[in-house]
């Protein structure tokens, strides 16, 4: 495989998912937390490379978009590598509180104090 | 312990919530969101999936197959159990089908004008009164200069009289903060009504 080429770069991501292009859950916003399960569940199929990458850097609580930058990697792929860890009970995840439907006057003010002491 | 059951994390996650910054190729969005994040700004790439080529004729480019929308981001953090993503949203009209995404759960947006070609800034201000997400504009003035009054940009952006216009400097943490600020006031003020 060219890795190093545009083309190489586009086709390789999806290698890792087993050819699929969409997540199985939409889970996975760009603001949804990931945490790795610690301990991690024993028995079950092994991690991929790439899977042991991603519980690496979510042995913190990390966001989607923050994790795939950190893996170099599109979130579109990203997401559907969360769902099998998810499906293997190796993490744990955090949606963002969905403000849009649900003003919270609270979480407003919150952040607007926080805004006010940078 | 059963894997398909998975224990509740021991180390309590932040919350996270999220603001756009918005408006046309050029006018200062990535500027802004490094100049208020706590992290040098964070980009991700998608490559273009088929979602864009109904959408997108890539006939003719060159190099369709490297085709990617990069996605700028920074974060603040707002003491220890909330953290702010700031998203800049990608200028490039082609890659508009990623927004309806991006505005999911988002707090509102800041929509970024250049009054030097406001009509750049047009379509995302359309984008986000259609789907009733609260917005305020920021003028950023190039150089430092701001030759028009809010009342004047209001009017030429149709726009209406509760929609807060900030002249502000995408380059200083501090004016970028004020936005970021007027947009929670006016959320504050709506949510509270």
């Amino acid at each position: 495989m060219n890795g190093g080429d545009a083309a190489g770069r586009l086709v390789r991501p999806f290698t890792l998912t087993g050819g699929r292009t969409r997540p199985s859950r939409s889970d996975f916003t760009l603001i949804t937390t990931v945490t790795a399960v610690d301990p991690q569940p024993v028995g079950g199929a092994r991690p991929q490379p790439e899977h042991t990458r991603i519980l690496r850097l979510c042995a913190k609580p990390i966001v989607v978009a923050e994790l795939a930058t950190g893996l170099d990697l599109p979130v579109s792929v990203v997401a559907i590598m969360l769902c099998d860890l998810l499906e293997a009970g190796r993490i744990t995840v955090r949606q963002p509180r969905l403000i849009s439907r649900t003003p919270d006057l609270d979480l407003l003010k919150k952040v607007r104090d926080g805004l006010g002491r940078l | 312990m059963a894997a398909s059951d998975p224990t509740p994390q021991r180390m309590p996650a932040p919350d996270a919530v999220k603001i756009l910054i918005a408006g046309g190729f050029g006018v200062g969005k990535t500027t802004m969101v490094g100049s208020v994040s706590e992290i040098v700004p964070l980009r991700t790439e998608e490559p273009l999936t088929t979602a864009g080529l109904g959408v997108d004729d890539l006939d003719g480019i060159p190099d369709k197959h490297a085709t990617t929308v990069a996605l700028d981001f920074g974060r603040i953090s707002i003491g220890d159990d909330l953290v702010l993503y700031l998203f800049g949203t990608p200028g490039q009209q082609r890659f508009w089908f990623m927004w309806n995404d991006l505005a999911l759960g988002a707090l509102g947006a800041v929509v970024l004008v250049d009054v030097r070609r406001p009509e750049s800034s047009f379509a995302a201000i359309d984008f986000f009164e259609r789907r009733k997400i609260p917005f305020v504009i920021g003028v950023n003035g190039f150089y430092g200069e701001h030759p028009y009054e809010p009342d004047e940009i209001r009017e030429a952006l149709a726009l209406p009289e509760h929609t807060p216009v900030l002249l502000f400097d995408a380059r200083e943490r501090a004016s970028c903060r004020d936005v970021l600020i007027a947009l929670l006031d006016q959320l504050i003020a709506t949510s509270a009504r």
